[in-house]
C-alpha cells in the first residue's frame, strides 16, 4: 500500500522538516491556523459510441493548498508545483489574511494513519490495463442493444480515478489517504417510429475497475436500456398535490436535498438556512432517522479522514423525527464550539474545504413495500431520478423522476413522463406516512454540487409513503 | 511557470508527438491568475489568489484518438504525456470523422485586438479596491431595504487567463482575455419567511461592469420581492419569463442544438433544418466574436476562426452549433464552437449564445397579462433534450389584469420546450449580457403550473 508521506517526500523535494517551516511561514502574520493540502491523482477515461472505443484519456493532477484562519477569516492561495518555493510564495500570500503581532513558535508536525482503510484498492502509478477495460464497455454496449432491437444508440463510459492526499495542519498533524473512486455509466437511446426515449443507468464507489464483474456490467446495461423502454410508453404526468411512492435506494436523493444541504454547519453559523435555530425540534414524522455516515466501505461519498484530516463519522441528522446534528468542518466546529462530524471536503487543492455530504440515508421501516403501494388510492410511484436542488434559505427543493408510475386503486399502472417534485425541506419528511423494510443504498455514481465544488456522494432509502408532495405534470 | 509557454514550445510539443508515432498533434496551454475576495454582513471573510497551469496533448493515429493532460511542466511529465496518448490512442478504434481541422483562408489571430477581450485595468486592480467593490455592493443591498437582514456575502472575483493553441495543420495562436466578476446574495425577512436574492455582473471590461450599488440594490430587490409568497393551485396558464429565467430556458434549448446530441439522435430537433420550429418572434443567434463579450474568442478549441452563426431565424432552425467532428458527422462544415477542455475531444459550446431582443418594454408584457404566472426563479434540471419534455420549480408573482398580486413559491411549471417555444406571444427588448447566455423577458402562451 502507498503510504501517502512517503509518497509525497520521495516523488518531490520537500521533506517533513519543510512541511513545518512552511506551516510557519503560513502563519507567520499571525494567522490561527493553518493547513497544506497535498494532492496527486490520475484519472483515467475511456469511452464508447457507435459500437466503437472513441476516447482514451488521462488526467494528471497536482497541487497543494494552503489555507490560514483568523477568526472567520480565511486567507487561500495554491499551487501545481509541489516545491518548497512554489509553496512557501502560496504560505505568504494565504498568511496575508491575518495582521497580527502574535509570534507563532516552531511548529512540530507527527505523521499518523487513519485508524482504519474503507477502501483497500492496489494500485501501481502508472498501471493502464486497457484491453481489459475495453472488453467492459463492450460488454456494456452488446447487453444493451441485445436486451431489444428498439434500442439504437448506446453510449458507456468508464473513469477511474486514484487520488492520494497529505493533509498537514498547524495543530502538528500529519496524516494522509489513498483514495480510489470508480465509475460506469451507460446511456442508450430507445427508437420506436421516431418516438425516442433515453434511458441512463451506471454504478461504482471506492473501488478499482475490477469491481465491475460481468455480473454487474450485464446489469447496469439490461437497466438503462429497460428504462429507455418504458418510456416509450409513458403518459403525460399528472400535475398536483397527491400521493406520492418513493422506490428504495437512489430516491433518497430526496434526504440529500429535502434536509441534508439545509443541515451543513455552514449555512446554520450564519443563519440562512430554513433548518437554523430547528435543533431539538420535530423536522419530520417519528418513522423517521436520517443519518449521514462517511465510513461504510467502498461506498462512493466515503472517506478514511475528511478533507481536514479528522476521520470521517457517523452523524444522526434527524432521530425519530426530531432534529439533532449538524455536519461540520473545521472552521465552523471552532466558530460554534461544535464537535467535529469529519464532513470538511473539497473538490480539490484548488478549493477551499465546506462542510458536505458523505452518504446520506434513512433508515429502514417495518411495512412490506406491496403493502405501501396497495394503501394508495390515485397517486405516483418514482423510482428513478436525475437531478436534484435546493434554495437552502426558504427550503424548497425540487428532484427530477426519470422513471415513475401511476397508482390507482393499490396498483402500479401506467408508466409516465420525467417530473419534477417540488416540496419544502423542513416540513417534507413531517408527511412520512409509511416506510420499507427495504432500506437500500444507491448504485455509486452521485456527484454534489456547492458552490462550484463537486465531491461524490452516497444516498439511501426505503420505499417511503408521503401523504403529499406536489407533482409537476402537465395534466 | 507560464513565462516558459510560448507558441514556439508547444510546437515542439506537438512535432514531438508527432516523431512518437502520432499522425497528428494538438496542445493546448492555459494559464490562469485568479483572485477572489468574499465580505459578508461588512467584514471579509475570504481572500484567495493562485496562478495556475495546465496543458492538454490530444493525439490521433490514423483515425485512433486519445489524450492526455498534466499541470506539470518538467521535460520528465512532458516525456511522460506524449508517450501515455500515443500508447492510449492504439487502444482506440478507428473513427473516421475523428480528424484534425484544414486553415482556411479565413482563419486568423490577427484581429484578436479588436474583440477587446483583455482589460488592462483588471490586472492592475489593487486588492483593496475588490475588496471595496465587494463591501459596496453588499451595503447597497443591507442599506436599500430594513428587511434585507442577513447575507449569504459578496465576492469580487478577477481572472486573467492566456490560451496558447498549435496543431500539427498549423492552426492556433494565442490570446489573453480579462474577467472582472461581481456577485451576492442578500436575504430578506418578515414575521413569516427568510429569501435569499442572488445577482450577479461579469465583463471582460472593467468599465462594462454594472456598479456595486446597482448589482447590490438589483439582489435585494429579488429578495424582497419573493417575501410573503406562496402556493398557487394547479393552473394552466400563460406564463412570463424574465431575462433570467428566459435565459436558463436557452440553456436548455442549447442541449437539442448541439450537434453532439443532433448525431447522437438525442434531440428533439433532429432532422429540422430548414423547418419552422418555433414562434417567428423568436430568433436565436450565437456569436463567437461579440467585441467584449465573455463568450467571444479569435479562434474555438481546435484553432478554427468562431464566427455568428444564426441558428433561429424568425422560428426557422438555420444551423445547429458545431466542432469539427460533429461536423462530420452530419456532413456539414464546423461552425467554430469547439469548446476544448485540458482533457477530453473536442465538445461543442456556445460562443456568446442569445434571444435577439423584441420591441415590448418588459413592463407593457406585464401589463398585457390578464390571469397568469411572472416566473423569476428556476430551480431543478427537468429538462429532457431527447423529448423536449420539461419540468422545474418555479418561483415569481401571480399577476392579474396586468397587477402584481402577491408572490409565489413552491410551484413546479411544465410543458415541452418545442411548444413552449411555438407559444411565445411577446419578446422583450431588454437583452442584456452578464454571462454568455442571455435573453430578454419572454412571454408564452401556455404552462402547466402545479400547485396545491
Amino acid at each position: 500500500m502507498i503510504d501517502p508521506v512517503q509518497f509525497f517526500t520521495e516523488r518531490f523535494p520537500l521533506t517533513v522538516r519543510d512541511i513545518e517551516t512552511l506551516l510557519g511561514a503560513a502563519l507567520s502574520r499571525g494567522g490561527e491556523y493553518a493547513d497544506l493540502y497535498f494532492e496527486y491523482s490520475v484519472t483515467n477515461s475511456l469511452g464508447l459510441e457507435e459500437q466503437i472505443i472513441k476516447q482514451a484519456g488521462r488526467a494528471v493532477e497536482q497541487g497543494v493548498g494552503v489555507r490560514v484562519l483568523m477568526g472567520e477569516r480565511t486567507g487561500f492561495a495554491y499551487c501545481e508545483a509541489i516545491t518548497r518555493e512554489a509553496i512557501l510564495q502560496a504560505a505568504l500570500t494565504a498568511a496575508r489574511i491575518a495582521d497580527s503581532p502574535r509570534e507563532v513558535g516552531p511548529i512540530r508536525i507527527d505523521p499518523t494513519q487513519p485508524s482504519r482503510d474503507l477502501y483497500p484498492v492496489e494500485w501501481v502509478v502508472g498501471q493502464q490495463p486497457m484491453a481489459n477495460r475495453i472488453q467492459m464497455l463492450q460488454l456494456v454496449d452488446q447487453t444493451a442493444r441485445q436486451a431489444d432491437r428498439r434500442i439504437r444508440e448506446v453510449q458507456a463510459g468508464l473513469t477511474d480515478e486514484y487520488k492520494v492526499v497529505l493533509i498537514a495542519t498547524s495543530e502538528g498533524r500529519l496524516i494522509g489517504d489513498v483514495r480510489p473512486l470508480a465509475r460506469i455509466r451507460v446511456s442508450c437511446i430507445a427508437d420506436e417510429d421516431g418516438n425516442l426515449q433515453s434511458g441512463v443507468s451506471g454504478g461504482g464507489g471506492r473501488v478499482g475497475i475490477d469491481h465491475f464483474n460481468d455480473e454487474l456490467l450485464t446489469r447496469y446495461a439490461r437497466e438503462a436500456a429497460r428504462q429507455a423502454l418504458v418510456q416509450l410508453e409513458a403518459e403525460e404526468a399528472p400535475a398536483g398535490t397527491m400521493e406520492v411512492v418513493l422506490g428504495p435506494g437512489w430516491p433518497g436523493i430526496l434526504l440529500h436535498e429535502a434536509v441534508g444541504h439545509g443541515l451543513e454547519a455552514d449555512f446554520n453559523r450564519k443563519g440562512t438556512s430554513a433548518f437554523s435555530g430547528l435543533i431539538g425540534q420535530r423536522v419530520a414524522s417519528e418513522l423517521c432517522t436520517v443519518i449521514d455516515e462517511g465510513c461504510l466501505p467502498h461506498r462512493r461519498g466515503s472517506l478514511n479522514i475528511d478533507d481536514e484530516g479528522n476521520p470521517a463519522s457517523q452523524t444522526v441528522l434527524i432521530d425519530r423525527g426530531i432534529l439533532r446534528g449538524y455536519l461540520q468542518d473545521h472552521l465552523s466546529a471552532r466558530l460554534t464550539g461544535a464537535s467535529l462530524t469529519g464532513n470538511g471536503r473539497r473538490e480539490s487543492y484548488r478549493h477551499l474545504p465546506m462542510p458536505r455530504m458523505t452518504n446520506t440515508y434513512l433508515l429502514a421501516g417495518e411495512t412490506p413495500p406491496e403493502e405501501i403501494i396497495r394503501s394508495v388510492r390515485r397517486g405516483i410511484y418514482a423510482v428513478q431520478f436525475g437531478g436534484g436542488q435546493v434554495d437552502i434559505t426558504n427550503g424548497k427543493f425540487v428532484f427530477s423522476a426519470s422513471e415513475a408510475y401511476l397508482i390507482e386503486d393499490g396498483r402500479i399502472t401506467a408508466p409516465v413522463k420525467g417530473a419534477t417534485l417540488i416540496g419544502d425541506g423542513p416540513t417534507a419528511l413531517t408527511r412520512v406516512k409509511a416506510l420499507g423494510h427495504d432500506l437500500a443504498l444507491d448504485e455509486g455514481v452521485g456527484i454534489c454540487g456547492k458552490d462550484g465544488q463537486s465531491v461524490p456522494v452516497g444516498v439511501g432509502m426505503p420505499t417511503l409513503h408521503l401523504s403529499e408532495m406536489t407533482v409537476g405534470g402537465t395534466r | 511557470m507560464s513565462h516558459d509557454v510560448t507558441r514556439d514550445w508547444i510546437a515542439s510539443i506537438v512535432e514531438r508527438a508527432c516523431q512518437s508515432g502520432a499522425t497528428d498533434a494538438e496542445v493546448l496551454a492555459v494559464s490562469t491568475r485568479e483572485f477572489s475576495v468574499e465580505v459578508r454582513m461588512g467584514a471579509i471573510e475570504k481572500l484567495q489568489e493562485a496562478s495556475s497551469f495546465g496543458l492538454g496533448l490530444r493525439v490521433l493515429l490514423d483515425g485512433r484518438q486519445a489524450s492526455c493532460s498534466t499541470s506539470d511542466v518538467s521535460e520528465a511529465a512532458i516525456r511522460e504525456l506524449i508517450a501515455n496518448a500515443v500508447e492510449m490512442a492504439r487502444s482506440t478504434s478507428i473513427d473516421d470523422a475523428a480528424i484534425l481541422p484544414e486553415p482556411d483562408s479565413t482563419d486568423s489571430e490577427e484581429d484578436s485586438p479588436l474583440l477587446s477581450l483583455f482589460d488592462p485595468a483588471i490586472p492592475q486592480m489593487e486588492t483593496r479596491e475588490k475588496i471595496q467593490l465587494a463591501l459596496r455592493a453588499e451595503d447597497a443591498a443591507r442599506s436599500s431595504d430594513s428587511r434585507i437582514t442577513n447575507s449569504e456575502g459578496a465576492a469580487c472575483t478577477t481572472i486573467e487567463r492566456n490560451v496558447l493553441l498549435h496543431t500539427s495543420r498549423g492552426l492556433g495562436g494565442q490570446y489573453a482575455t480579462t474577467q472582472c466578476g461581481l456577485a451576492l446574495a442578500p436575504i430578506a425577512r418578515d414575521n413569516q419567511q427568510m429569501q435569499v436574492g442572488y445577482w450577479s455582473d461579469r465583463q471582460c471590461q472593467l468599465a462594462s461592469l454594472a456598479s456595486p450599488e446597482e448589482i447590490g440594490q438589483e439582489a435585494a430587490r429579488r429578495a424582497i420581492r419573493k417575501l410573503g409568497a406562496r402556493k398557487i393551485q394547479t393552473c394552466s396558464v400563460p406564463v412570463i419569463f424574465d431575462a433570467e429565467a428566459s435565459a436558463s430556458l436557452l440553456r436548455d434549448l442549447f442541449e437539442a442544438v448541439n450537434g453532439a446530441a443532433i448525431f447522437r439522435r438525442a434531440s428533439f430537433l433532429v432532422g429540422q433544418l430548414g423547418e419552422q420550429v418555433t414562434s417567428p418572434l423568436v430568433t436565436i443567434i450565437d456569436d463567437g466574436r461579440l467585441p467584449g463579450a465573455i463568450g467571444s474568442r479569435p479562434f474555438d478549441g481546435e484553432g478554427c476562426r468562431t464566427r455568428r452563426t444564426p441558428v433561429i431565424e424568425q422560428g426557422r432552425l438555420h444551423h445547429y452549433l458545431l466542432n469539427t467532428y460533429t461536423g462530420r458527422k452530419l456532413q456539414l462544415p464546423t461552425t467554430g464552437n469547439a469548446v476544448r477542455s485540458l482533457t477530453g475531444p473536442p465538445v461543442v459550446g456556445v460562443g456568446n449564445f442569445y434571444l435577439a431582443p423584441g420591441t415590448f418594454a418588459p413592463t407593457e408584457i406585464i401589463a398585457s397579462l390578464d390571469r397568469g404566472l411572472y416566473v423569476t426563479d428556476l430551480i431543478g434540471f427537468g429538462f429532457n433534450p431527447v423529448t423536449g419534455d420539461y419540468s422545474r420549480g418555479a418561483a415569481g408573482w401571480w399577476i392579474e389584469r396586468g397587477e402584481w398580486i402577491h408572490p409565489v413559491e413552491e410551484v413546479t411549471i411544465a410543458g415541452n420546450l418545442r411548444e413552449m417555444l411555438r407559444g411565445v406571444e411577446q419578446v422583450g427588448n431588454d437583452l442584456r449580457f452578464r454571462g454568455k447566455i442571455a435573453a430578454p423577458t419572454l412571454r408564452l402562451d401556455r404552462m402547466s403550473v402545479s400547485g396545491t
